[in-house]
């Protein structure tokens, strides 16, 4: 019969290192285990489907370009992943990575559920760009494909360093904010990591996913030899109240560019989605309104529209939405041809619109756009502008369609007697 | 008939080997060829009174082993063998051992009541023994019953209680044996090794007795004879009283109110005066107590929600007195005690009970003790410093910070200087109170730290100053910087205030880890321990290169083993032990090196050598496999990814023997956990080497010799072994899927009550899932048709799960979701009229969007999402 022991630890610690490594051990490999089942679920692959969101648009910038991803090859090019993409040069690269952002609508009324299904998150100025890191190296590219850096990172493969043999498929595409002031690629989603697609995955798991990996690489570390740049994720917040709040009020590192609606349940859908959408007012933008090319608002709102046959003037979105049109004698002696992406300003008359939607514009003529331009305006960015020039959508109409959606969700007091 | 077998059992424990060996075939032959005869052999050796001790000895020690089995194949194989015989041979082998009761010769009557509850342990629980209670009882009540029958009959109650289950019994035996035990308690009619024999057996008893207990005339009576015993003038029966205490305190902590005053002045007299055997369980008993009270305090955690057991506050009722008792028990050290590792004494016993006591009440225990402290801390005696340093170190836990925070700065600069006592005990304590300042006050990471910028260059100069102590000493101070530096992990920038004494520290753990005057103690272990404490918690973009520099000496120091000198077992031992440390140290920096893609290169360049190493490790040891080593390789195939593929040749066969490791069950779990490691490192490349694998973990799982904790694992490794092959698990699925049914099926029978159970009841809920999961996405758009046999036993399966909502835990939970969104998205369309059956599916769903855990949600949302994309 065994007596109760009642030698007890003595200026001991109670558990052994080695049952501390041990268990770090079966963490990491569950921690391992569990995102090797998530990626497993969220992608068939690590290819990246060379989605066109919208074939007619295509960037002026590319007018000169050698035409080797043409209409014909689009069918193949669907198998062609992003290592490959990486390898390509010049226009051609350009032309690719110029789809491949995902771009947000303008808010120009308030979507339903709010507070349920969206994040907010307040947008730093800056330029937009895709980071990819690949083959020992990080390339930034702006909107309309071109480079902006090319420098060593702490990125997946970001960085050549001696015997940095790594796996050739360690490579990530972030979608980020180069923000000049602190030098900084402020993250806004993440498309790739380590060579893991999270294009089908949802806002929601590419945001967690995002907060929980960049850190882990050292990408957050102040800048360094193999570290040019600093990377840094930017806080999302639910869309109730306090986090609107936060977002649109509270202090961040960064300047401020308006504020962005992500929708929890979308994938990243390259081109213009609806389910990603941009708002901005004075107090958190310097940019509400548009200003010309040497930064003044001008008196009247410009506009780009992209021409097609038949004198049709159509916004950027999928399907296009159509304006107006041009007078096929006046394209002919313009020099005008289809695919010319051209600049309006919206006249007196200004915008007509039946039951919220578009209906007849005021258009006059100013030139051919800038060729730094890729596309044409969207079509709610257009209105957002002109409501912004009008009757803009302020952050209290903004509050009180969360308040009333929470006001909807409280069940009625009579049922508890029921 | 029984057989004459004196001889035998006589020749069998000569000196001569040779007769030695002769008289032991002769027994295992007459035992195999006729099993039932043997033993009835035996029982008449065991009883006669006229054969020599010596044969009566051995007869009993083989009827034991012929019962019982500590190895639960072989107990199962010994049961079915009694099972099997027949009934009135079993019955002639009872009476004698009943008769042996009341032989006067004590060790066969000892015998005897041992192998009795053997038999008990297997024939009660079947009912096969009615009248076992009632003859034991008959001992004790029939008139002129010898006091040797009553001793040896308490001892076997107490053993026959310690072997079966309360359940086994009906109330009214237990009533019996009770009454029959407290009894023999009494001093007045009983000789005292009836009362020791009765107070022991009672012992046993008191987890049969929760019906008594709760009825207050007999919970009165027992607790009344209770302390009378524990007023007994012979020293041993009041040891035992007090232990009926002790077990008392925690089984029946609710009833205790109106006896404390009685207990308290108890237990205070034995602590105070009587002999340390008796003291040492008095001290036990309040222990006990903080034991109970802790525990209640946590389940009370206010997020719970679950209403607690009730708190008598005992401890703060009794806490000046208690405190005051408990620190003139730390005055009573013995010189040299921090040598002995088997060492306990009342010291040691009060000191740790004051912890408790500090963890139970917090604040109010500090101005109790620090009166003492400042009383005694500078006196001459080294006994009073000593005693005053412990009582300081005892109390850090438990209080809040803001209590404990002043006066820890306040004192932190006397205990450094007190590393220079001249004793070294004082020194000893001193050290240990460091670490437990550094183990509760420093957590920057919280915000709360008594460690600055200022004071840290001095904490650590005197700190790698006494790690050049004496081992116990140094040993201690280990702790310290151990502690030291976990408070800064996880700690941001913080961390960086370390950073500059790294190579310093390093240099100074491993001075400590070569010392050899350590050899007896336990300091080269905790020297590595906290050097990969150190390592762990560094900031690595600063210790980088420190800790690449590390690497190659370590691996230097774990070349150097293999060049031992091994001549004894001994050697052995300490070569693997040695090994254990490095391997250890190894795993930790690969850990923290690949953590980070600039870091990860050094550990893929020197990936050849440390794995040429680990191989070698493995070499030194034929019998089993080296579980540091495997622990590390772990590692190191995260780390390198694919290229791990060109050192499975060499390494397979060490992964099959560990595999197969079903004694060292620690070994054969941390080698699943490496498959799985190299599965996702080597993806489709692990193919060549799965059909053994597979058929290894199949037989594994199918044998009843395995530990259970290994079947978890096994069934998690299954889903990394499909995802990671993909197609071609088909030849696999089959038998898997039957095994992982059947565990299913063992999880829906397991005792809900019993929470260890619980646990791995979980876990192995978890794993099956898992391994679902895996499967299903390894097959996804190439075989998922294969899975649509067994999508219904799924789905069963994960409602089954679903409806217990009282057990089932987070991680289950969500393994279940995604099991089931695994299905709809891999099966699809097949599935689609499944999902509409099984209706509980939108409930769960909803549970699972309702819950705090956001990773529940997204999985719960995306499963939403696959089910919702066959309904359309």
């Amino acid at each position: 019969m065994a007596p109760h022991d009642i030698r007890r630890p003595f200026k001991r610690r109670p558990i052994s290192d080695q049952q501390k490594r041990r268990e770090l051990s079966l963490l990491r490999q569950t921690q391992h285990r569990s995102d090797a089942q998530q990626r497993a679920r969220n992608l068939a692959s690590s290819v990246i489907s060379l989605q066109s969101s919208s074939p007619d648009v295509d960037p002026e910038i590319l007018s000169e370009a050698v035409p080797e991803l043409d209409e014909g090859t689009e069918s193949e090019s669907s198998n062609f992943d992003v290592r490959q993409a990486s390898r390509l040069r010049g226009p051609e690269a350009r032309k690719w990575f110029a789809r491949q952002l995902m771009l947000p609508e303008w808010m120009i009324d308030v979507p339903d559920n709010l507070s349920q299904d969206w994040y907010v998150v307040a947008r730093p100025a800056g330029k937009r760009c895709f980071v990819v890191s690949s083959d020992g190296t990080t390339v930034s590219r702006v909107r309309n494909g071109s480079i902006l850096h090319h420098f060593p990172s702490a990125l997946p493969g970001g960085a050549r360093k001696k015997g940095a043999a790594g796996p050739a498929s360690s490579y990530s595409i972030l979608d980020c904010i180069f923000h000049e002031s602190d030098q900084t690629y402020y993250v806004i989603d993440m498309v790739c990591w380590r060579g893991y697609s999270l294009y089908e995955c949802t806002a929601e798991f590419r945001f967690f996913w995002m907060q929980s990996k960049l850190a882990e690489t050292g990408a957050c570390d102040p800048p360094s030899f193999y570290h040019k740049f600093r990377f840094s994720a930017v806080p999302f917040y639910n869309c109730d109240q306090s986090g609107l709040h936060s977002a649109y009020t509270g202090s961040s590192p960064y300047v401020k560019d308006g504020l962005l609606f992500y929708n929890k349940h979308a994938h990243y859908h390259t081109g213009n989605t609806p389910l990603v959408l941009i708002w901005k007012d004075e107090s958190c933008s310097q940019y509400v309104i548009d200003t010309d090319n040497n930064g003044e608002v001008p008196n009247q709102q410009h506009i780009v529209l992209e021409l097609q046959e038949e004198g049709k003037l159509v916004t950027s979105d999928d399907p296009p939405v159509p304006f107006s049109y041009l007078n096929a004698d006046f394209v002919k002696q313009s020099g005008l041809s289809s695919g010319s992406l051209i600049r309006f300003a919206i006249g007196d008359g200004g915008l007509k619109c039946v039951d919220g939607r578009f209906e007849k514009a005021d258009l006059q003529y100013i030139g051919v756009s800038n060729r730094a331009r890729a596309f044409a305006d969207s079509y709610s960015k257009i209105m957002f502008q002109y409501m912004a020039r009008h009757s803009p959508l302020k952050v209290e109409d903004l509050a009180s369609t969360i308040s009333h959606e929470n006001q909807q969700d409280k069940p009625p007091e009579v049922e508890m007697s029921d | 008939m029984a057989m004459e077998i004196t001889q035998f059992l006589l020749a069998a424990q000569s000196a001569d080997a040779r007769v030695r060996t002769e008289a032991e075939a002769s027994l295992r032959q007459f035992q195999e060829q006729n099993l039932p005869l043997f033993l009835l052999s035996l029982s008449f050796e065991l009883e006669n009174n006229d054969k020599p001790a010596e044969s009566r000895r051995l007869a009993g020690i083989l009827l034991k082993n012929s019962l019982d089995a500590k190895d639960s194949a072989r107990k199962d194989h010994l049961v079915k063998q009694w099972f099997a015989i027949d009934v009135a041979l079993k019955s002639q082998i009872k009476d004698r051992l009943l008769k042996t009761l009341g032989s006067s010769a004590l060790e066969a009557r000892h015998t005897s009541a041992q192998v009795i509850a053997k038999v008990a342990s297997i024939e009660i629980p079947q009912k096969q023994w009615p009248e076992l209670v009632g003859s034991l009882l008959n001992n004790m009540t029939q008139q002129g019953s010898p006091a040797h029958l009553k001793q040896s009959t308490l001892e076997t109650l107490g053993y026959v209680c310690e072997e079966i289950s309360h359940h086994d019994l009906v109330q009214d035996e237990v009533n019996s044996v009770l009454t029959a035990v407290v009894q023999g308690m009494n001093q007045s009619e009983n000789t005292a090794e009836v009362r020791l024999a009765a107070t022991k057996a009672l012992l046993n008893a008191l987890d049969f007795s929760q019906t008594n207990f709760e009825n207050e005339m007999e919970r009165n009576y027992i607790m009344k004879m209770v302390c009378e015993t524990a007023c007994s003038k012979e020293a041993e029966i009041r040891q035992a009283a007090f232990e009926c205490l002790v077990s008392i305190a925690s089984t029946y902590y609710e009833v205790l109110e109106q006896y404390m005053p009685t207990l308290f002045e108890l237990t205070s007299n034995a602590v105070k005066g009587d002999e340390e055997s008796v003291a040492l369980q008095a001290i036990e008993f309040w222990s006990s107590i903080c034991d109970e009270e802790i525990d209640r305090q946590e389940y009370d955690s206010p997020d719970s929600g679950d209403s607690s057991p009730p708190h008598s506050c005992f401890i703060e009722k009794a806490l000046p007195h208690l405190v005051q008792m408990l620190l003139e028990t730390l005055l009573k050290q013995e010189e040299d005690q921090d040598h002995d590792d088997d060492v306990w004494n009342i010291s040691m016993a009060g000191g740790t009970c004051l912890g408790l006591v500090a963890r139970t009440v917090g604040d109010g225990i500090v101005p109790l003790v620090m009166p003492f402290v400042e009383k005694n801390i500078s006196s001459p005696d080294w006994r009073s410093r000593e005693a005053a340093t412990y009582a300081f170190g005892s109390i850090l836990e438990g209080p809040t910070i803001d209590k404990l925070a002043p006066m820890v700065a306040a004192g932190l600069e006397f205990l450094l200087n007190a590393t220079k006592d001249g004793n070294n005990h004082v020194r000893d304590t001193t050290a240990w109170t460091l670490s437990r300042i550094f183990e509760f006050l420093h957590s920057p990471d919280s915000g709360f730290s008594v460690i600055s910028p200022e004071n840290l260059p001095r904490i650590v100069s005197v700190l790698l100053e006494s790690i050049k102590d004496v081992p116990n000493v140094a040993e201690k101070v280990c702790g310290a910087i151990y502690n030291l530096a976990q408070g800064y992990e996880d700690s941001g920038a913080n961390s960086s205030l370390l950073s500059p004494y790294l190579t310093e520290i390093i240099t100074h753990l491993l001075a400590a880890a070569e010392r050899t005057d350590g050899a007896e103690s336990k300091l080269r272990g905790a020297a590595y321990e906290t050097l990969n404490e150190v390592v762990r918690c560094s900031n690595l973009s600063e210790a980088s290169s420190i800790i690449a520099h590390l690497l190659p000496a370590i691996m230097k120091k774990l070349a150097e083993t293999m060049d031992l000198p091994i001549i004894s077992t001994d050697d052995r031992e300490k070569q693997a032990e040695l090994q254990a440390s490095l391997c250890g140290v190894l795993q930790v920096i690969i850990q923290k090196l690949s953590g980070r893609e600039d870091t990860k290169p050094i550990i893929i360049q020197n990936a050849d050598d440390i794995m040429r190493l680990f191989l070698r490790v493995f070499g030194c040891h034929s019998s089993s496999v080296h579980e540091e080593a495997m622990l590390a390789i772990g590692a190191l195939a995260y780390a390198t990814g694919a290229e791990f593929v060109k050192y499975m040749p060499e390494l397979f066969k060490y992964l099959q023997m560990g595999l197969q490791n079903f004694e060292e069950y620690q070994v054969c779990s941390i080698t699943v956990g490496v498959i799985g490691d190299i599965c996702r490192a080597l993806d489709e490349k692990i193919l060549p080497f799965c059909d053994q694998i597979m058929g290894l973990l199949i037989q594994n799982l199918q044998s009843g010799a395995l530990h259970r904790s290994v079947k978890p694992p096994m069934f998690s490794c299954f889903g990394d072994i499909a995802l990671a092959i993909g197609a071609h698990f088909e030849r696999y699925v089959a038998p898997a899927v039957q095994i992982m049914q059947g565990a299913a099926q063992v999880c829906a029978q397991m005792d809900t009550l019993d929470e260890e159970l619980m646990d791995y009841a979980n876990q192995l809920r978890r794993s099956i899932f898992e391994a679902y999961s895996g499967i299903l996405q390894g097959f996804k758009d190439t075989k998922a048709e294969l899975m649509m046999p067994y999508a219904q036993h799924l789905l069963q399966f994960v409602e089954l799960v679903s409806k217990d909502s009282l057990s089932r835990d987070e991680s289950v939970t969500k393994a279940a979701v995604a099991a089931m969104g695994d299905l709809a998205d891999v099966v699809g369309e097949n599935t689609k009229q499944l999902f509409k059956n099984f209706t509980f599916c939108g409930e769960f769903l909803n549970e699972c969007l309702e819950s705090e855990d956001e990773d529940l949600k997204v999985t719960a949302r995306w499963t939403q999402g696959m089910i919702g994309r066959l309904m359309l």
